[in-house]
């Protein structure tokens, strides 16, 4: 709803609206202003029920996997205060604040900051935070205020007045236990566990056992938030007090975030393989950069290079105010004790200069050639990305005579006049006829039956020499008689030096 | 004569392959190191790629492939690779008369060349003779080869055409050279007489 109304600006809050999606039951509101619900619309309710009780209800389709989209990018977005995120539901984030609050100046300036920023953006935020997420759960949907902290000495006795439903069960468990008299998580932890355990036996192996979850949410049972990225184990973050609005300061803090990376990554003798730039935007968004190194690398400058070129890439809009430098893929490397040799020698390792060149023009356009087992020309080298650590190159391939060039697609030629069942004498490419002077072949490739289909024709190369000395090699694609369509094509596929 | 390190330039004929084979046969063989070779995607789609298999097996090395999109980045990743001295050569091949590929450029490349020790290779396929830093300066272009020893009818050992237009330090010249893939040797056929050839002569040797 409030992702709807920053998008249109010039909407008159006080009329009633409501964002409707097409359900197995027909239309059903997904979300309502604050004016439909003093009209008596509620999320949850059918469209034709709502408009009866409030006929003036403008309508508009609401959009779920912008709203799923967008609550992803928020919980990238938290990362700002906590490595450790994740999405809840389809209107709650869930944050690992273990060891974190101490940054933001103590639990309360946390919240109060986070909640400052959700109000910047324009959306409402009710936040909690407890030693257990079934707890902060709970009093973040159903608590009295919008920021609660709850230690685990008051977990108990504040979880204890809220309705079962902010245990995260389903709506059916809510309707029993209400049913049976237990109207608040207190009621029900007071009653032994085992009385009850025999009414929710089906539910037993289930995570919306409504015990398991109180039990959760007690702290009883470990719960930990499964986290947006996996794992984060080295990262290196930073806050500016001023946003900055210019790409060139930031190289500066693009060092500074690699010179700690680097002493991280030391102290635990790793390198890196795989990294991530990202700056945070005031307005939420943020900026990524990813590289990718050949080999290990913990040298700062390098790190800085990689990034350097692609910083000018990033749009700062109302400027960036947070960044953080992460490790993605992590390899051991231990420490190296420099040689004497080692500080003459100047200038890059080629695995350095795979990453520069990687980094700038793509790491699909660097690539190195593999010999691969096959007699076809075009199959028998295989060009993988540079970065890739491949197999060393063998130098098996064929006994014969290869053309030093390869086309990537073997261009056709039209032959003016052969010889019979033979090479030809004279023949036409791009346009310009040439003689053939000296020929050798042919050599004939057979196609390789047990993987292509069985109209695929097989091929007699020459090499042939024009009358200017120019080489080449052509080939013919299949032959007259051999019932795999018509009169056989020539082909030029590649260039003698 | 130790040939140094330094950026040649070399003026190819159109799908001549004969420039490719005169910037490898100046590879040193003796340093088994990979090589670094930057085409333009335009010379990529109108004379193919390197083969591996058609490479002189003595080099015996494996190449880092970088398809440039324009002539600005293919020179910039040349100039990347000349910082690397454990490279063995950089083969630069750049289609037409870019504007990027100006005095400044070539210089810089000759004087990264230099520096690092990587003695650097610029292919011009259809471009023109213009102001260049490079400090020798080629043209060539295949000739009929020579006889093959055992088939009169199929070719043999390929014969190149070289005109050394301009360079720093020796004098011009014509003269035609044979290459030998397997010694990774070459050779001059029809000397002329001439002190630039016999000097050329022992430097091919």
């Amino acid at each position: 709803m409030e992702r709807w109304r920053t998008a249109r600006a010039d909407t008159d809050d006080s009329l009633p609206l409501a964002l409707a999606s097409k359900g197995t039951r027909g239309t059903v509101i997904d979300a309502v202003n604050d004016a439909a619900r003093e009209g008596g619309a509620k999320a949850g309710q059918k469209l034709t029920d709502a408009r009866a009780i409030c006929p003036d209800l403008i309508i508009e389709p609401s959009d779920t996997e912008g709203d799923a989209d967008w609550l992803a990018r928020l919980g990238l977005w938290t990362q700002r205060w906590s490595p450790w995120t994740a999405v809840d539901g389809t209107d709650g984030l869930l944050l690992d604040s273990t060891g974190v609050s101490h940054l933001f100046g103590g639990e309360p300036a946390m919240l109060g900051d986070i909640q400052r920023r959700f109000d910047d953006l324009g959306f409402t935020s009710r936040i909690a935070m407890a030693p257990t997420i079934g707890c902060a759960w709970a009093l973040a949907h159903f608590g009295e205020r919008d920021r609660m902290i709850a230690s685990s000495d008051t977990l108990d006795t504040m979880l204890a007045p809220l309705p079962v439903a902010s245990l995260r069960i389903d709506s059916d468990d809510v309707l029993l236990l209400r049913r049976l008299g237990l109207k608040t998580v207190g009621a029900l932890a007071d009653i032994p566990i085992v009385s009850l355990a025999r009414r929710f036996r089906e539910k037993e192996e289930s995570r919306t056992n409504p015990l398991h979850r109180l039990e959760q949410a007690r702290g009883r049972i470990e719960e930990v938030v499964e986290p947006l990225i996996p794992q984060t184990l080295y990262r290196a973050a930073k806050r500016v007090a001023e946003p900055v609005l210019y790409v060139a300061i930031l190289k500066p803090i693009l060092a500074d975030l690699a010179e700690k990376l680097c002493r991280k990554l030391e102290t635990a003798q790793r390198g890196l393989r795989r990294m991530r730039f990202e700056a945070f935007r005031v307005d939420g968004h943020i900026a990524v950069l990813a590289a990718e190194t050949a080999a290990v690398v913990r040298t700062p400058d390098h790190i800085c290079r990689l990034f350097a070129e692609r910083l000018e890439t990033l749009d700062a809009g109302f400027g960036f105010d947070a960044f953080a430098l992460t490790a993605l893929w992590h390899e051991a490397m231990p420490a190296h004790q420099k040689g004497l040799e080692d500080d003459e020698a100047e200038g890059l390792s080629p695995p350095h200069l795979i990453d520069r060149l990687s980094a700038r023009i793509g790491a699909r356009n660097v690539r190195r050639p593999i010999a691969y087992p096959s007699h076809i020309p075009e199959r028998s080298v295989v060009w993988r990305p540079a970065l890739e650590q491949n197999p060393p190159i063998s130098t098996l391939g064929p006994e014969r005579k290869r053309p030093i060039r390869l086309f990537d697609h073997p261009e056709p030629i039209t032959v003016i006049y052969a010889t019979p069942e033979g090479p030809p004498k004279r023949f036409r490419w791009r346009r310009k006829l040439h003689d053939v002077v000296k020929v050798e072949g042919p050599e004939r490739i057979a196609p390789e039956w047990w993987r292509e289909r069985s109209t695929v024709r097989l091929r007699d190369y020459y090499q042939i020499e024009d009358e200017e000395g120019r080489r080449y090699w052509i080939y013919r694609n299949g032959l007259t008689d051999d019932g795999r369509g018509g009169s056989p094509d020539w082909f030029l596929h590649g260039l003698f030096a | 004569m130790h040939i140094g390190a330094t950026l040649q330039e070399i003026f190819a004929a159109s799908a001549d392959a004969s420039a490719i084979g005169l910037s490898l046969s100046q590879i040193d063989k003796q340093k088994p190191a990979p090589l670094l070779w930057v085409q333009e995607t335009r010379v990529l789609s109108d004379f193919g790629r390197p083969y591996i298999h058609g490479l002189p097996v003595s080099l015996g090395t494996e190449p880092i492939h970088v398809t440039a999109r324009n002539a600005k980045d293919a020179l910039w990743a040349m100039e990347e690779g000349l910082k690397c001295p454990s490279l063995s050569a950089v083969i630069g091949e750049i289609y037409g008369d870019p504007r990027a590929l100006d005095f400044t450029a070539t210089r810089r490349l000759a004087v990264a060349a230099e520096r690092y020790g990587v003695p650097a290779f610029l292919v011009r396929v259809g471009g023109q003779a213009d102001l260049s830093g490079a400090r020798r300066r080629w043209r060539v272009k295949s000739q009929p080869s020579v006889p093959h020893p055992y088939n009169p009818k199929a070719p043999g050992t390929p014969v190149w055409s070289l005109d050394l237009f301009r360079a720093r330090d020796m004098r011009p010249g014509q003269w035609d050279a044979v290459y030998d893939a397997a010694a990774h040797h070459l050779d001059l056929v029809s000397p002329i007489c001439d002190g630039a050839v016999a000097d050329g002569a022992r430097r091919y040797g």
